[in-house]
């Protein structure tokens, strides 16, 4: 799936994005179902929150992270999680 | 405690609370005990409460409301408020059966995140047939209402050789009524199903027919609705991973407090099952008897105990190697490297020679108090 360029980007409402202190990281999680985050894909998630596009995110990650050329990792992480409907669109 | 303490146990991370064995339906593959009857004590609001805590304290995210059916505990709402506030992601698993809207709103604020409806059947008349209940208009009802109120909706269809012939139409409802996922699961034969295993255990051909269909469908409704198909294990030879390992993620806890490694485990002898009225989850977990039974691998026999892939499957599921072969310690008889392997194919024969039969021959077992005290064991 594509994201587009044009539109916000938002964390499911059917799902939840939480830090568990017994695992010292991020989890979503769904009915019956829960994935571990690494710390870059849970600070990807943490900005989708309906006010930024796809472009905006990654420009606060570089600046955030202090390194430039994150493109390619952002948009390939944020296709999969649409694709497996932890964002959308609309 | 009895029991000895192992290393590199890892803490649970889904907890199942049983709250009750009170249920208005009488599903004939329920996966409680056949002698539930004879459990009546239930725990009260704080003894849940303290549960709750200690086992998330431990590191359990994941919490199910079950039973029995989890509606007819009155503080519902005040155990998932207290599931909310401890930072669990809870799940209600219900029949839907008195479900009503102002109990979805409620329960929702409370902080539920999630409702699983069970529906038995396509129709009404086979849905209420098996449900030994009329109920079949009510929980469609439900399934929109869970839907309206912004929760995901996942439908659970328990699948078995009543209902397998209306997988198109099961499948077709579960999108018509905007399921976000559907479970549809083979019934394990445990609990009531082993007892009712004749009537209830498909052909292979049903089975695969089923099978493709449902297939075909989680193509098409791909990004919209997910299908989860669980495997009857009955037509595998490769024995399924049990609880992911013996006491390594799951814990159940029984209505009267009892600590289960596995829902069923109940069955199983000698396991001195603990219980939550007399030590703490951590106590539980990490020194009972029961949790440290078959966790690791050196409980295992032949051919187990020598086998290359006993840490991909633990040797299977120990009540099923109970059920059907009599001793625990076996390999799971789906296995098909394990010696008794044959008495898979005889449960499905002797099943097969069951369907010639009438329903006054041999009738359906159906899950109530009173048979289960006629059939549990003196
Ligand atoms: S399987 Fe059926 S009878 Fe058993 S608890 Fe669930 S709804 Fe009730
Ligand atoms: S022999 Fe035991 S360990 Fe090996 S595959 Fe079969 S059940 Fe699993």
């Amino acid at each position: 799936m594509i994201i587009n360029p044009n539109q916000h980007i938002k964390f499911s409402s059917t799902h939840r994005l939480q830090w568990e202190e017994a695992q010292q990281k991020h989890v979503i999680l769904y009915p019956e179902g829960m994935v571990e985050l690494n710390q870059s894909s849970a600070e990807i998630l943490k900005l989708c929150d309906g006010t930024r596009t796809l472009a905006e995110i990654i420009s606060e990650l570089e600046q955030k992270f202090a390194t430039p050329g994150l493109t390619n990792d952002i948009t390939a992480f944020l296709e999969v999680a649409l694709q497996n409907g932890w964002i959308n669109q609309n | 405690m009895a029991g000895s303490t192992k290393t590199n146990i890892t803490p649970p991370r889904w907890l199942l609370a049983e709250l009750t064995y009170a249920c208005p339906l009488q599903c004939p593959y329920c996966s409680n005990p056949i002698d539930y009857a004879n459990y009546q004590s239930e725990l009260d609001t704080e003894d849940w409460k303290r549960i709750l805590s200690q086992a998330r304290k431990m590191g359990a995210v994941q919490l199910g409301f079950s039973g029995g059916e989890p509606l007819t505990r009155k503080d519902l709402t005040e155990l998932v408020k207290h599931a909310r506030e401890l930072g669990y992601y809870s799940n209600l698993i219900t029949s839907g059966y008195g479900l009503t809207e102002e109990k979805i709103i409620q329960l929702k604020e409370a902080g539920l995140d999630h409702i699983q409806v069970s529906i038995q059947a396509s129709t009404q008349e086979l849905n209420d047939h098996i449900a030994g209940t009329a109920s079949f208009e009510h929980k469609k009802q439900v399934a929109h209402l869970v839907k309206k109120h912004g929760y995901p909706m996942v439908l659970c269809v328990v699948i078995h050789r009543e209902n397998i012939h209306q997988m198109p139409e099961i499948l077709a409802m579960a999108e018509e009524l905007g399921a976000d996922y559907l479970e549809l699961a083979n019934t394990q034969y445990y609990g009531w199903a082993h007892a009712n295993r004749d009537l209830l255990l498909p052909t292979s051909e049903q089975f695969k027919q089923a099978e493709v269909i449902a297939q075909a469908y989680k193509e098409k409704v791909a990004g919209k609705m997910k299908i989860y198909y669980v495997v009857p294990d009955f037509y595998e030879d490769r024995p399924k991973a049990c609880m992911n390992g013996w006491g390594t993620t799951f814990l159940t806890i029984a209505p009267d407090g009892v600590a289960l490694p596995c829902h069923s485990a109940r069955e199983l002898p000698g396991l001195d099952c603990p219980n939550v009225k007399d030590y703490s989850i951590e106590e539980i977990w990490h020194e009972s008897k029961a949790f440290n039974f078959f966790r690791g691998l050196e409980w295992m026999k032949e051919p187990c105990r020598s086998c290359d892939e006993k840490e991909k499957d633990f040797g299977g599921c120990r009540c099923q190697a109970y059920l059907l072969t009599g001793d625990m310690y076996n390999a799971d008889p789906v296995c098909s490297k394990s010696p008794d392997h044959a008495v898979i194919q005889q449960a499905i024969d002797s099943a097969k020679a069951s369907a010639a039969l009438s329903a006054v021959e041999k009738p359906l077992i159906f899950r109530n108090s009173k048979n289960s005290r006629l059939m549990a064991k003196p």
